[in-house]
Formats: structure tokens, C-alpha cells, sequence
């Protein structure tokens, strides 16, 4: 394992050392392992806290700031956050409008949350929760643990994050959290595996000339191995298993996420959007905005992930509004 | 069961998570996110921690040793395990409230500490978790009870690493292994093997304990 660490037991308060130097216009409570705004809002507003386990960077940290989160509670390398945690940062910036939890539907973040949301309304702070449940490559029945939040988690965090800025309420922001989620489609393909630092040793092992098609974002593998193919025939096939599950029709608009996850070149990335771009041409699907960069990643990962999330004029209005974040940054 | 014995078991248990913590490891990445064995190392180490810390508050009963070990682990471990975990010591701990426990007693208190897994859980026998080794475990320990504490443990140990083997042909429908769908399958399942060491660090205590 090669890795720039200086012990695997130390990554996410080292991280989060060098995430403060860096971002002094936020708060880093290094005990408590929370990031949060400096600026209390001058009326109560809905505060937005999200977390999950480290390794998915700019996830969630990056995403906090005027627009978007308030506050974000990193756990241990792709392990939730542990209730205490997820308390404090709930703590840290409740004004008094309740807090919506934006969790990612994984089996240690719901319960984590859970716990921490019943903990909250022991101290009188109202919480909504909000399940991020994208991905198509999990089939999603009462029997199993359910669909993997992954890249419709940047769309929720930034259009919540742009209805609460404007003083929605708590049950409004979590509403149309939960919408965004339900119009949003995730698939993932790995040309090579993670790395956690605590494992020392890759994932999987792939030969040169095969991937991992139906990957999460922690390093897992996929739900099954193919050849590697050029890159326009691999995203039609992603986008084609999007479009068997996600009803949109010709003339429809999306939001485009093209999302590394870790260990590919933009270069690359935009090889992929490129693709993507003309397979939904072809079927009358207009990609209104998108993303094209390192979002929800999976370590030192090397693959990407396409999220489409069904557009409408308040999802574009919300998504053009002013955000300001270590990652994501428009005015 | 007295509070002597309750502190060995938690301390047995931590030094088995020591040892078998890349076995753990090692199950996790094969089919979940390779972290098993760090977690419960980190969550065990504060345990032992608190435990053996000079201002450390005396355990008055059986049930506030393992209380306190899973508010430790609820509070140190995250991920799924450490919920659950947390939770099923803290469902032991609640009923034991004396000084000793009877094997009898024990036996509920086991019981209590699956149906927490199940309810936060929401596994079943056969889903592939802590489950398909905890639940032949605390009907071994109950079976076995009326012998003694002694026998009580050693048919719970044995019966919960029979559970963990017998999840390797299962396809996992709970938890992060269930992503893979089939490909789960052949793969024991880390949570049960973790939880094997649970039940054999109570029957190797119990057994230096002298019954």
C-alpha cells in the first residue's frame, strides 16, 4: 500500500488538520470531528447536517457553507459516524428551525442517524431525515438492505441546501429532499479497486482487461465482471441502465453528474460526458446543467459514476442559486 | 455470573477482537468494505480503557459492566456494527441488575441482546449477519443452562462458530455484503465471526474462572 499517510489509525484527524488550515472560513471542531458554518444565520433557518464514513471526498465536508450544508460529521474511513457525532454537529448549528439529516442509505448510517435523531429530540431539536437511495445496480426489495446512497446526494444536499438558505420550512426542505431523491438514477462502473488504509490491500483484484460493472462507492465489489470496452459502448450501457429505471421520455431535461471516484483523469471524465451527452441526445433527453469532476468518490478508486436527476423549473431554479463551499461554488 | 467474571469476559473479548482483528479484515473485504476488524479493535481498545481507568466508577452489578461496554461501542465504533453491538451489551446489561446472575438469568439476558440486533437490524436467521450466529447460540446457552454457567458457555461458543460457518453458502440479504448479490455467497459472513468470538470469549473466561 502506498499511500501519502502517516498512519492508518491517523488519516481522518491528519485530514482533518490539513481541512481546517485550509478552510478557515469554516469551523472544524477537531474533538468532535464536525465541520460547520462560522456565520450563525441572522433569522433561524433549517440547518442541513449530513455525514458518512471518510474516504468519499469532497463528500460531505466540502459541500459545507452558504447554500448548501451547515453542517457535516465525518466518520471513520467508510464508517458512518457514530450518534454522538452526529448530535454535536446537530448541536453546533440548530437556530432554532429544526435540522434536516441527509443519510445515505447504508445500513450503519441509518442506524447511526437513528440513534442520533432520537437523541436530538431528547434535547427538544426537531429532525427530518432525509434517505438518499440512488443506485441501480442494488435491486431494491423489502428483503434486502435497499438501494446505496451515492451521487444523487450532491443534488439533495445542494437543492435542500438552496430551499432551506431561503427559509423554507423544516417539513417543505425535507420534502423536496426526498423528491430529488426519488428523481434521481446512480450506476457505477471500477477499472480498479480501493484501498482502505486499514486493510492495506485493494478490494478486488481485476486483470488488466476487465472491470467491475454495479460498484458502490466503498470499495466493494461490483455485482458482476466484464471485458473492458471502448468508452462509448461502456456509457451507453450505463446510460441505458439508468433510462430501464428511471421513466424519463424525449424532451425531458436532467441534471448530468459525471463523478470520478478517485483515481481518474478528467481527461477521461469528459471522454465519459462526451458519451453521455450524445446517448441522451439520441433519445431526446436534454442535459440542462451537469457536474464533471471528483464528487462522491471511493479512495483511490479508479471508474466513474453517472447520476441523472429529472429536472423542472424549480430543481434548475434552486440549483442556480448561490452556493459557496469548499467543492462546489457559484454565484 | 458475578462482576468479576462479567470484567473477564469483556476482557477476553477484547484481546480475541486483538487477534483475530486481519481475520475480520480479512472476511470484510471479501465481501463488505474491509474495515470489520479496525472498528471493533478501535471500539474494544476504549472499552479496555475505560474499564482499567484509575477513575474508573466500581460496576456495583453484572449488567452495568455490560452497559457500560456498549455505550463504549455505540459511542466509539460507528459504521453498522457498532450500533448493533452497543446495542445488544446495553439489552444485556439492563435485566442483570444484582450483583451475580444465574445461568438462567444470563440466558435471558442474551436473548434480550438478540432481539435489540433484530429490531435495529431487522435481520432474520439466514439473512447472513450477527444474527445467523447469535440465535443458535442463546438456544445452546439455555439448552445447556441447567448444567451450569460452565457448560451453558461452552454450548453457546461452539453453537454460535457452527452459525458463522454455516453462513458461507448463504447469499447475504442484510448489510453492505448484500450489494453483491450472489456473489456473497462462499464467504463467511464477518459479523457472524465476530460475533463467535463473543460467545468464546465467555466460555474461555468462564472456563479460567474455574465454572
Amino acid at each position: 500500500m502506498k499511500k501519502l499517510i502517516n498512519t492508518p489509525e491517523s488519516v481522518l484527524p491528519d485530514a482533518l488538520a490539513g481541512f481546517a488550515a485550509a478552510h478557515p472560513e469554516l469551523t472544524v471542531d477537531l474533538d468532535a470531528r464536525v465541520i460547520s458554518r462560522s456565520a450563525r444565520p441572522a433569522v433561524p433557518k433549517v440547518a442541513l447536517v449530513s455525514g458518512g464514513g471518510s474516504g468519499h471526498e469532497p463528500l460531505h465536508a466540502g459541500f459545507v457553507g452558504p447554500g448548501m450544508l451547515d453542517a457535516a460529521c465525518p466518520g471513520e474511513v467508510f464508517t458512518s459516524p457514530v450518534p454522538d457525532q452526529v448530535l454535536a454537529a446537530a448541536q453546533a448549528v440548530h437556530s432554532g428551525a429544526g435540522v434536516l439529516f441527509v443519510v445515505k442509505n447504508y445500513t450503519g448510517d441509518v442506524m447511526n442517524f437513528r440513534l442520533a435523531a432520537e437523541l436530538a429530540a431528547e434535547e427538544g431539536i426537531e429532525v427530518a431525515t432525509v434517505l438518499v437511495d440512488d443506485d441501480v445496480a442494488v435491486e431494491d426489495s423489502t428483503w434486502t438492505a435497499g438501494r446505496r446512497g451515492t451521487g444523487a446526494t450532491v443534488a439533495v444536499e445542494k437543492l435542500a441546501g438552496a430551499l432551506a438558505e431561503r427559509g423554507a420550512p423544516l417539513a417543505e426542505v425535507a420534502a423536496l429532499g426526498a423528491r430529488v431523491n426519488a428523481a434521481s438514477r446512480s450506476f457505477a462502473v471500477a477499472l480498479g479497486p480501493a484501498t482502505t488504509p486499514a486493510a492495506g490491500k485493494p478490494g478486488f483484484e481485476l486483470p488488466d482487461d476487465e472491470i467491475e460493472v454495479g460498484v458502490g462507492i466503498h470499495g466493494e465489489p461490483g455485482r458482476r465482471r466484464e471485458p473492458l470496452r471502448p468508452a462509448h459502448l461502456l456509457v451507453a450501457e450505463v446510460v441505458d441502465t439508468i433510462l430501464a429505471d428511471h421513466h424519463l421520455a424525449a424532451g425531458d431535461e436532467v441534471i448530468a453528474l459525471v463523478n470520478g471516484m478517485g483515481a481518474t483523469p478528467l481527461l477521461e471524465l469528459y471522454v465519459v460526458f462526451g458519451e453521455v451527452h450524445a446517448r441522451l441526445a439520441e433519445r431526446g433527453i436534454r442535459i440542462a446543467r451537469n457536474l464533471v469532476g471528483n464528487y462522491v468518490t471511493s479512495l483511490d478508486m479508479a471508474g466513474f459514476s453517472l447520476t441523472l436527476t429529472r429536472a423542472d423549473p424549480q430543481v434548475l431554479e434552486l440549483w442556480d442559486a448561490p452556493v459557496a463551499t469548499p467543492a462546489l461554488r457559484w454565484s | 455470573m458475578d462482576i468479576a467474571l462479567a470484567l473477564a469476559w469483556i476482557r477476553a473479548l477484547a484481546a480475541a477482537v486483538e487477534r483475530h482483528r486481519d481475520e475480520l479484515t480479512a472476511l470484510d473485504t471479501a465481501i463488505g468494505d474491509g474495515d470489520h476488524g479496525a472498528n471493533l479493535s478501535r471500539g474494544f481498545t476504549a472499552v479496555t480503557a475505560a474499564l482499567d481507568a484509575p477513575d474508573a466508577p466500581e460496576p456495583a452489578t453484572v449488567g452495568a459492566v455490560l452497559t457500560r461496554t456498549g455505550t463504549i461501542l455505540l459511542s466509539k465504533v460507528g459504521g453498522a456494527s457498532g450500533p448493533l453491538y452497543g446495542s445488544a451489551f446495553r439489552a444485556m446489561g439492563a435485566p442483570l441488575d444484582g450483583p451475580t446472575a444465574t445461568p438462567a438469568e444470563l440466558a435471558d439476558a442474551l436473548a434480550a441482546g438478540l432481539a435489540a440486533l433484530r429490531d435495529l437490524g431487522g435481520a432474520v436467521p439466514g439473512d447472513k449477519t450477527v444474527v445467523d450466529a447469535w440465535t443458535p447460540a442463546v438456544a445452546a446457552f439455555r439448552a445447556a443452562a441447567p448444567a451450569g454457567l460452565a457448560a451453558a458457555a461452552a454450548a453457546a461458543a461452539d453453537a454460535a462458530e457452527r452459525g458463522a460457518e454455516d453462513t458461507v453458502p448463504l447469499q447475504a440479504r442484510k448489510g453492505r455484503a448484500s450489494y453483491l448479490g450472489p456473489r456473497s455467497i462462499g464467504h463467511r459472513d464477518p459479523g457472524a465471526a465476530s460475533t463467535a468470538l463473543i460467545f468464546r470469549a465467555l466460555a474461555d473466561a468462564t472456563h479460567s474462572a474455574g465454572g
